[in-house]
């Protein structure tokens, strides 16, 4: 996704290259193809490319990703009944998608 | 077990119609379960999808001379990716479709091929044990499957590659415009009663063609926040959706009321301000709820233009409503 940027440094994206045992799951889940293997290990390559699907976090076998676990599509509608449901305690209903 | 075609009917393209614009949306559904493609046999491949019928036709309609499964997952009629996110689309899921269409007993092989984007809710390492197949990640786009295959099930980058060219992006238009006709009518209403107060307290005459002008502001909004944006959206600049939807939404107000609205633009410059500030803080909303159907904006990302962009839409609806009834007695 070269023509559609998103705004720098916002994505929460964590990857713990310790615990990585290399499987590559990451690399070919990711639609943004944020990985890369580098020695045999897992690479955040485009930090600023994640939109925190959480994929790679869903396929990886010893929970090296940590991605913002907010899920539900990013729509505004559903964010600001969060916040509101924050102040009345109530539920949130989900969105539209 | 029900073989099906992998052409479409008119009744197809015509529930194509309907879901798109967003009037059945919600559960336009296959019934869950295994389907077979051309005439498939114990070694043909298994392709799982989501039980949306668009997913579901897009997936059968690419696979002319395949013979193939496809194995239907209940998402409740939604499709794969938003059923991924919402985990409707899950690991159980897929193993529980597997064991009640006893699959180990139709097909010889223990191979699922999974949508790309299924990866958000389906960790496909855990499939085997939870049903005994393997789970693989094919294309994102059902119309990559038939090279995947031939290519012994390899998707190069491309495939594995989100996009958002243009015609996926309007094919998005009409179900953002449908979700919009209740807070349209409410807004109109609203602007229609204000449009009346003026020095003679209220009139009905000018309730009537300033509510005109303003329902056409209204409009124009909705054009610019909900249509030109997503159209437009790798031309405008900025990364911000409310900015984008703003900028678009007063550059369209404004060329539309000096072409529709002449002498409002030239003799009343308070209203002309009112309705420009009016459709970019629409606009600007709308724009950025449309965070919420693009494949590329993170939530964090969104959470952080929305305090931007909800002051933008709070403060500019506020000024325009002040100024447009300001605008009635000046
Ligand atoms: S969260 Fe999604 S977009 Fe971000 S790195 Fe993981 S798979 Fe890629
Ligand atoms: S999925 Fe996890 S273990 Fe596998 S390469 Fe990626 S980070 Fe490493």
């Amino acid at each position: 996704m070269k023509d559609f940027r998103y705004i720098d440094g916002a994505a929460i994206l964590r990857l713990d290259r310790e615990a990585c045992i290399g499987c590559g799951n990451c690399v070919t889940v990711c639609p943004h193809r944020i990985f890369r293997l580098e020695d045999n290990k897992a690479a955040v390559i485009d930090p600023d490319g994640c939109m925190e699907c959480g994929a790679c976090a869903t396929n990886c076998p010893v929970a090296a990703i940590y991605v913002n676990p907010d899920d539900g599509c990013g729509c505004a509608a559903l964010i600001i009944n969060r916040w509101l449901s924050r102040i009345t305690g109530k539920t949130v209903s989900g969105c539209n998608c | 077990m029900p073989l099906v075609s992998t052409t479409l009917t008119w009744r197809d393209h015509l529930g194509t119609i309907g879901a798109r614009s967003g009037y059945y949306r919600s559960n336009y559904k296959v019934i869950p379960g295994l389907y077979g493609i051309g005439r498939p046999g114990l070694d043909s491949p298994v392709l799982v999808t989501a039980n949306y019928k668009l997913s579901f036709d897009a997936l059968r309609q690419v696979l002319p001379g395949i013979d193939a499964w496809i194995l239907v997952v209940d998402t409740r009629g939604i499709n794969v990716w938003c059923a991924a996110g919402k985990k409707t689309f899950s690991t159980d899921e897929v193993a529980y479709q597997v064991k009640s269409t006893r699959l180990a007993e139709i097909v010889r092989h223990r191979e699922l091929i999974l949508p790309q984007l299924a990866a958000v809710g389906v960790a496909a390492g855990r499939l085997r044990k939870a049903c005994g197949f393997n789970g693989i990640f094919g294309p994102i786009q059902a119309k990559d499957i038939p090279t995947y295959l031939h290519r012994n099930r390899q998707a190069d980058e491309a495939m594995r590659t989100v996009t958002f060219n243009t015609g996926e992006r309007a094919v998005l238009i009409p179900v953002e415009i449908c979700l919009l006709w209740k807070p349209f009518l409410a807004a109109t209403a609203v602007l229609f009663l204000l449009s009346g107060i003026g020095p003679e307290v209220y009139s009905l005459s000018a309730a009537g063609t300033r509510g005109i002008q303003a329902l056409i502001a209204s409009l124009l909004a909705v054009l610019a926040g909900a249509v030109l944006t997503p159209l437009l959206l790798p031309w405008i600049p900025s990364r911000q959706f409310w900015l984008k939807g703003a900028l678009v939404g007063g550059l369209t107000a404004m060329t539309a009321m000096a072409a529709l609205l002449p002498t409002t633009w030239t003799a009343d410059l308070p209203a002309a301000i009112a309705l420009v500030l009016w459709a970019a803080s629409v606009a600007s909303y709308l724009a950025m709820n449309f965070t919420g159907s693009t494949p590329y904006t993170s939530l964090s990302g969104v959470g952080l233009e929305m305090r931007r962009g909800l002051a933008f839409q709070l403060g500019g609806t506020t000024l325009a409503l002040g100024l447009w009834i300001w605008s009635a007695f000046a």
